[in-house]
């Protein structure tokens, strides 16, 4: 056994309101720069849909990820055997057209123009070029449905669905959406690291974290087309990939990630989860419909002392094992079993789980009146969501029903037993027998209650200590810095002649 | 006017030659310790992704053959005499080597018409990548032509240029091995110097850091704090 710990998230989807405040944050904070205006470390994507990079999941045209050969795990687009082959031109390389050209308006013609018989106009100017420009897409293009018989019907999960049901998707009366938040999932077994040509991609070996050494990054670009959830970006300015970092310096210093702290929705989860990294390759192997049981099961219990004992061994601090046994994620993934990996089939293990969103009240429509479609008229069943389940399923649990299925009856029976509790017009024998069909206990039920509606900050991000005072000591003399200001280098990202 | 022209070829074919590999290895080393971040081959294909094929794999698979063979030339004359004995194997030698070369120059065209036909990419590109176009055009240019003109060059290549290049690196520069070839080929030699002197201030640099460990490192790379040596990676 080899113990590791991995700083982890969970995304509860059916709290999500699609107000792109994360992204935001994010913006804010880490891409305003030149030649990364068009990266969305954090994005909101609406679902069904293509999201951002246009049909991002579609392998078949990207090439990220794994895949099984001859019972080896091979990188899909630029391995070894590829390297040079593709680096003068990598073939699945998305361009800007995949993502869009940032722009800006000309605010100032508003401001200083002449005067005319016509109110003056601010026209889209882009931000690569500085001319004016055409707007032909953006980063949230098909943001709440927006042109889905164009776009959205492109959604690779789509696939998954018969043609009644895509059929049903679009009728008025069931027209349904959801959203998809996307950052950098920080996976076990990352193709973007696996790919770099240069080595500069690495993952922390504390906490899980993946990054691009910016001083070791050649441009060479096989990490954008092997992420197949494409979150690296390249930038064009400064000819370096760039990619979420889960704001380290922020979790360092104790403090939740930008996009974390500013979700309005509280959907975000982050703790420590220890896991066996000497399993990582023998997970990433299994077939589709072992693979999301066989990721569950590389997580180890805290709390077992023989986990601790080899995580200890492993020089992980007291305190992060401590941290782990307060862990969300950890409840939501392993305790609840209602949190699922994203596309688990691209077999680069993420760390980031989805907890399935429950869909509206399914009604039908006759003649003027509408009506209830199931019997039960409090909540729908599952398997006659408006969102199917095998379309959750090829989204969150890579094709298995059965995952999604167990995680939205326990969700569904949870809101059943608070009902029951709180407005009575439930009866509790039907509330009972509802947990006891989700595999829930009252004590299960009552924690899942408290842990998605009533949960504060601290509840929602147990954040280990990270110690990079020692990674300090690796790098300089501490002592050899008293009273100057700070540690590293100052060079600013300046592109290269 | 001999007497000029005798100093000339030492001040071109001497003087400039050791200037030159001073600024290379000079100019690099110093880029790479103090400025380890600039070291990129500055891909474009973000910004265009049509024309990029076009130019991109031409030139480099032309290149870099065309440079191997160089190299050969110089390091190994006597072997490419001796394969150039037989007029057949000279042919194909020679005809071989003329492709590449004008694959080379085709790559250089397409990307310099790509270059121009994009905004986007007239965008990130600098004056030293123009004054880069501009010696490799030239020096692509004169070579296909003294391909063309002096045939045999890979045989008179080993009789002058090679025996030349060895005197330099010997440091007992004998000019008299080039002196007397045409002034074309002067001028292609003269011009690569130009380009090895000006390579470290250009976006050439990423020849340097080609990834060959790549091919034997482990697929996946973690870094410790506890680890000195990876720790202190971070910081170069």
């Amino acid at each position: 056994m080899d113990v590791r710990s991995q700083v982890s998230m969970v995304f509860h989807l059916d709290k999500c309101i699609g107000c792109h405040t994360c992204s935001i944050a994010c913006k804010n904070v880490w891409t305003d720069r030149q030649g990364t205006e068009y990266m969305w470390w954090n994005n909101v994507e609406t679902k069904p849909g293509t999201g951002f990079p246009t049909a991002w999941e579609d392998q078949e045209k990207y090439q990220g990820g794994w895949e099984l050969k001859k019972g080896e795990l091979k990188l899909k687009s630029t391995g070894p055997a590829k390297v040079m082959a593709n680096i003068f031109h990598n073939p699945h390389q998305p361009s800007m057209d995949d993502y869009y050209e940032p722009w800006t308006y000309d605010y100032e013609t508003l401001f200083d123009a002449p005067e005319g018989d016509d109110q003056p106009v601010a026209r889209p100017v882009s931000r690569v070029t500085g001319e004016y420009m055409e707007v032909e897409a953006g980063p949230n293009w098909d943001d709440d449905l927006g042109g889905s018989e164009i776009y959205a019907a492109n959604d690779p999960n789509l696939d998954a669905l018969t043609e009644e049901q895509r059929q049903q998707l679009s009728a008025v009366e069931r027209l349904v959406m959801f959203y998809f938040p996307r950052i950098c999932n920080h996976c076990l077994n990352p193709s973007c690291v696996a790919s770099c040509p240069s080595g500069a991609l690495y993952k922390r070996g504390e906490d899980g974290i993946v990054l691009i050494d910016q001083k070791r990054c050649r441009a060479w670009r096989s990490c954008i087309a092997a992420c197949p959830y494409k979150k690296t970006y390249y930038n064009w300015q400064t000819g370096k990939s760039e990619k979420c970092i889960l704001c380290y310096p922020r979790l360092e210093t104790g403090q939740a990630p930008a996009c974390f702290h500013s979700c309005v929705g509280r959907i975000r989860y982050l703790g420590v989860l220890l896991y066996d990294a000497e399993r990582i390759e023998e997970v990433a192997k299994l077939p589709d419909d072992e693979i999301v049981e066989g990721q569950r099961s590389m997580i180890l219990d805290p709390r077992d002392p023989e986990v601790v004992a080899a995580a200890k061994a492993n020089g992980i601090p007291d305190d992060v094992i401590e941290s782990a046994c307060k862990s969300p994620v950890y409840r939501f993934v392993k305790e609840w079993k209602i949190a699922l990996p994203p596309h688990l089939e691209f077999r680069t293990l993420p760390m980031l789980f989805y907890v399935p969103p429950m869909s509206p009240v399914m009604a039908g429509k006759d003649g003027d009146s509408v009506y209830h479609l199931t019997d039960n008229n409090l909540f729908h069943d599952i398997d006659q969501s408006r969102v199917p389940i095998s379309y959750l399923a090829k989204l969150l649990g890579a094709g298995n029903e059965g995952l999604v299925r167990y995680a939205l009856r326990k969700q569904k029976a949870v809101r059943l037993y608070r009902r029951a509790l709180t407005v009575g017009d439930v009866d509790d024998a039907s509330a009972a027998r509802a947990l006891r069909e989700a595999d829930c206990t009252v004590e299960e039920a009552e924690a899942i209650y408290r842990l998605t509606t009533l949960c504060t900050f601290d509840d929602r991000f147990v954040i280990p200590p990270m110690h990079r005072e020692e990674a300090i000591q690796m790098i300089e003399e501490p002592h050899g810095h008293r009273q100057s200001v700070g540690f590293g280098f100052t060079a600013g990202p300046k592109r290269g002649l | 006017m001999t007497q000029l022209s005798h100093y000339l070829d030492q001040l071109l074919f001497v003087a400039v030659p050791y200037v030159a590999l001073v600024l290379f290895f000079l100019g690099t080393i110093y880029r790479y310790r103090a400025e380890s971040f600039s070291y990129s081959s500055l891909s474009s294909q973000f910004l265009e992704n049509k024309q990029h094929f076009w130019g991109m794999v031409p030139f480099h698979y032309g290149i870099l053959t065309v440079l191997a063979g160089h190299a050969v030339a110089f390091l190994v004359p006597r072997s490419i005499l001796a394969w150039n004995a037989r007029p057949l194997r000279l042919y194909i030698l020679e005809i071989t080597a003329l492709a590449f070369g004008a694959m080379t120059l085709v790559g250089l065209l397409a990307i310099l018409a790509r270059r121009r036909s994009s905004s986007k990419l007239l965008r990130v590109t600098s004056k030293a990548d123009w004054v880069l176009y501009a010696l490799l055009l030239f020096q692509l240019a004169s070579g296909v032509y003294v391909a063309v003109s002096y045939p045999w060059g890979s045989s008179w290549f080993a009789a002058t240029a090679s025996p030349y290049l060895w005197s330099l690196a010997k440091l007992s520069p004998e000019v008299s091995w080039v002196a007397a070839l045409p002034w074309v080929v002067k001028l292609h030699m003269l011009n690569a110097w130009l380009l090895i002197g000006f390579f470290p201030f250009t976006r050439l640099v990423h020849i340097l850091v080609v990834p060959n460990p790549y091919l034997w490192r482990k697929r996946q790379v973690v870094r410790w704090n506890r680890d000195p040596r990876t720790a202190r990676l971070i910081e170069r």
